[in-house]
């Protein structure tokens, strides 16, 4: 009935990956993902892994290392951040392309500059566009059951995987965790048999040839195809992950929403707190909710336009700006969203907030709330493009 | 689905194309005729040939087969792409550059 | 006892204020509560103000903030008290432990009208005493464990000495030391 522990965000993915021991790890440390790789090489060098662990002198060769070795037959697992995850950039899309799962922890932090090494999610939404499944969470116990259910997921849609955290916030804050038996856990991810691989003697292939213009589009829109597959893909794991651990999970999660009126969309560890601010206005008789974004690739499009259907107000809460003058990434994907499925009722403004470690309290949610609630009662949305705890 | 290299023409649609573009044979480059990239060729008069094959090591698609006894054959046209490096190299004139309609 | 408890930590960059938040988390996991123990991170700087938090109750809390509303304030390093705001939020119905050789109400004055209580131990000293060096942490974890009863004081001394003798198998006068500090400072915290 799991093991009752308390550990940080990164040692609980670092544990998972012992559990999981993979085959290949390649790896570069920086600001706050350093302790995954950190912990991860102890267990290496005591031997409770056989995986092999490549140290080398970027990120960039850091994912090339795990692109060969992926492409080798092998599993092959990652971790960065911030610049650390920019500078993986090519050969993230590499990976991609190629169809290889590799699995990739992200403790999300801010990308320079001005430099900061706090959390927002610059980093992940800078590479949103690489063809990665990514899966979001909320706790330390949200990272580790996602990074449990990773490679199921990327391994039956031949895709990579980043699992994301929120750097400091979770990553090195130690909470309860309820961890799964290590022979659970590999009966669940089981074994990696990929039908085709560099290293079979018996069938030559030639992985990542050059693809003419004939030939690319077929190819991307074949990799799209898998992305959209990954919707039922993470939705079938998820069902068989709460069988084991009664933890149940699907590409978003609602709170409050049955009869919300006001409600915000939001990733990763600021739901907590949102969480927390809903209860205390619930109490008071508000009818609030909240939309937990988990999965933003793939973008989890009718979930959260049925969702969202019937509220009067909403706030898209970005920890990213796309500097486009009109709103964050969020707000336009679920703009795209709710657009694509014919609703148009309800007001929706895009919040800005969270900025290079910003704190979000439950004071900040609870002031969007009372936004909302005058946007619901007016039904003028005035400015949809707004700054959260920024001073004037 | 196919995953042979021969089947990956230029009407594979996305649902048939390897994932990746992965090419899941060896030697591939043998079905794939580059001999027509080529403006000039290379003719070969026997007559002044001396067997010498300072050619053969130096053109770089390996389009002047020799034999097991040591001689040099005719040229392979599927894969000559006309560059000239032989007919410079031979000190016999025995190699000419001519049209390729010739 | 309300639902849960927040406590803030204020540190010098170097002195264990985020060590003893989360030995402090440690300690009330191990009778049951749910916990959090974390540190404000920034450039880290040896000697530079730093600050971590806990929060402990029997259910969990959800919020991934930092704490503005304490219950209880841990001062690891007496100086601070004048250069940070250290009160800044406690709840009159809780209270502040400072690392200090002087008397609680000495301190008073610096503590900008804070109206709770106001409780003062020498960890420096009571470790200088029963380990021979400064680490003024395991003291300053034994007073706020006292002052605050988040975690049952019998049960807390026990789970300590396991943890001692594990840590220090090889070197057991750092048991004694340890756990004679720890003692020490549950018996010596003073307050007003």
């Amino acid at each position: 009935m799991g093991i009752r522990e308390r550990l940080s965000g990164n040692e609980a993915v670092a544990y998972a990956m012992k559990q999981i021991n993979p085959d290949a790890m390649g790896a570069y440390p920086i600001t706050p993902s350093t302790e995954i790789p950190q912990y991860f090489s102890a267990y290496v060098d005591n031997g409770e892994v056989d995986t092999e662990f490549i140290a080398v002198e970027s990120e960039h060769s850091a994912m090339s290392a795990c692109i060969g070795a992926q492409a080798a037959g092998c599993r092959a697992i990652s971790a960065t951040s911030s610049c650390g995850l920019i500078y993986m950039a090519e050969m993230l899309y590499v990976a991609a392309s190629d169809r290889l799962p590799i699995t990739l922890a992200v403790s999300c932090r801010a990308l320079s500059g001005p430099i900061n090494i706090n959390n927002d999610h610059s980093d992940v939404m800078a590479v949103r566009d690489a063809g990665w499944l990514i899966l979001f969470a909320e706790t330390n116990q949200e990272a580790y059951d996602n990074y449990l259910q990773a490679m199921r997921i990327g391994e039956a849609v031949s895709l990579p995987i980043m699992i994301c955290q929120d750097g400091f916030i979770t990553s090195h804050a130690i909470e309860n965790i309820e961890l799964v038996e290590t022979e659970k856990v590999r009966e669940f991810v089981g074994e990696y048999r990929p039908k085709h691989f560099l290293l079979n003697p018996d069938e030559p292939i030639a992985v990542g040839p050059y693809s003419t213009p004939v030939y690319y589009m077929e190819t991307k829109r074949q990799q799209a195809q898998a992305t959209l597959d990954a919707r039922a893909v993470i939705k079938n794991v998820a069902q068989e992950f709460a069988a084991m651990t009664g933890r149940q999970y699907g590409l978003i999660e609602t709170y409050q929403m049955d009869d919300a009126e006001e409600a915000i969309v939001i990733i990763g560890s600021s739901a907590g707190t949102a969480r927390e601010a809903i209860k205390q206005l619930r109490r008071l008789g508000h009818k609030v909710g909240m939309i937990k974004v988990r999965s933003f690739r793939p973008f989890p499009v009718e979930e959260i336009a049925a969702a969202l259907q019937a509220v009067k107000a909403f706030a898209v809460m970005d920890k990213d700006d796309s500097f486009n003058g009109h709103c964050g990434p969020l707000f336009a994907e679920t703009a795209a969203a709710l657009y694509a499925q014919g609703i148009s009722g309800p007001k929706g403004i895009s919040y800005i907030y969270g900025l290079g470690g910003r704190d979000v309290r439950v004071e900040s949610i609870q002031h969007v709330f009372s936004e909302l609630e005058k946007i619901a009662q007016t039904g003028n949305p005035g400015a949809t493009y707004r700054y959260l705890d920024v001073r004037e | 689905m196919s995953h042979l290299a021969k089947d990956m023409t230029a009407s594979v649609t996305w649902k048939d194309i390897t994932p990746g573009g992965v090419i899941f044979e060896g030697g591939t480059s043998k079905v794939v005729e580059t001999g027509d990239w080529r403006t000039v060729k290379p003719v070969l008069d026997s007559s002044k040939c001396k067997q010498c094959l300072l050619c053969a090591p130096v053109c770089p698609d390996m389009s002047i087969p020799v034999d097991k006894e040591g001689k040099r054959g005719d040229f392979n046209y599927f894969f000559c792409k006309g560059c000239g490096i032989c007919a410079n190299v031979c000190p016999f004139g025995a190699i000419t550059m001519v049209g390729d309609d010739q | 006892m309300q639902d849960i408890i927040e406590i803030r930590w204020h540190g010098r960059g170097g002195q264990g204020a985020k060590t003893a938040s989360l030995l402090l988390a440690d300690a009330a996991f191990h009778t049951g509560k749910y916990v959090q123990g974390f540190p404000e991170y920034g450039p880290e700087r040896m000697g530079a103000p730093i600050t971590a938090y806990n929060r402990i109750g029997s259910e969990r809390s959800t919020v991934h903030s930092n704490i503005y509303f304490p219950d209880y304030v841990v001062v690891v390093d007496e100086s601070l008290i004048t250069s940070v705001d250290v009160t800044a939020g406690l709840k009159r119905t809780g209270a502040i432990v400072i690392n200090s050789g002087k008397s609680p109400s000495s301190l008073k004055p610096f503590l900008k009208g804070f109206e709770g209580r106001i409780c003062t131990i020498d960890a420096n000293r009571i470790s200088e005493e029963e380990l021979g060096k400064n680490f003024p942490n395991i003291p300053m974890l034994a007073a706020i464990v006292k002052v605050s009863g988040v975690v049952d004081a019998a049960k807390f001394v026990q789970d300590m000495e396991a943890s001692f003798r594990h840590k220090f198998a090889s070197k057991p006068q750092m048991i004694e030391g340890n756990m004679r500090a720890l003692k020490r400072s549950m018996e010596e915290v003073r307050e007003v």
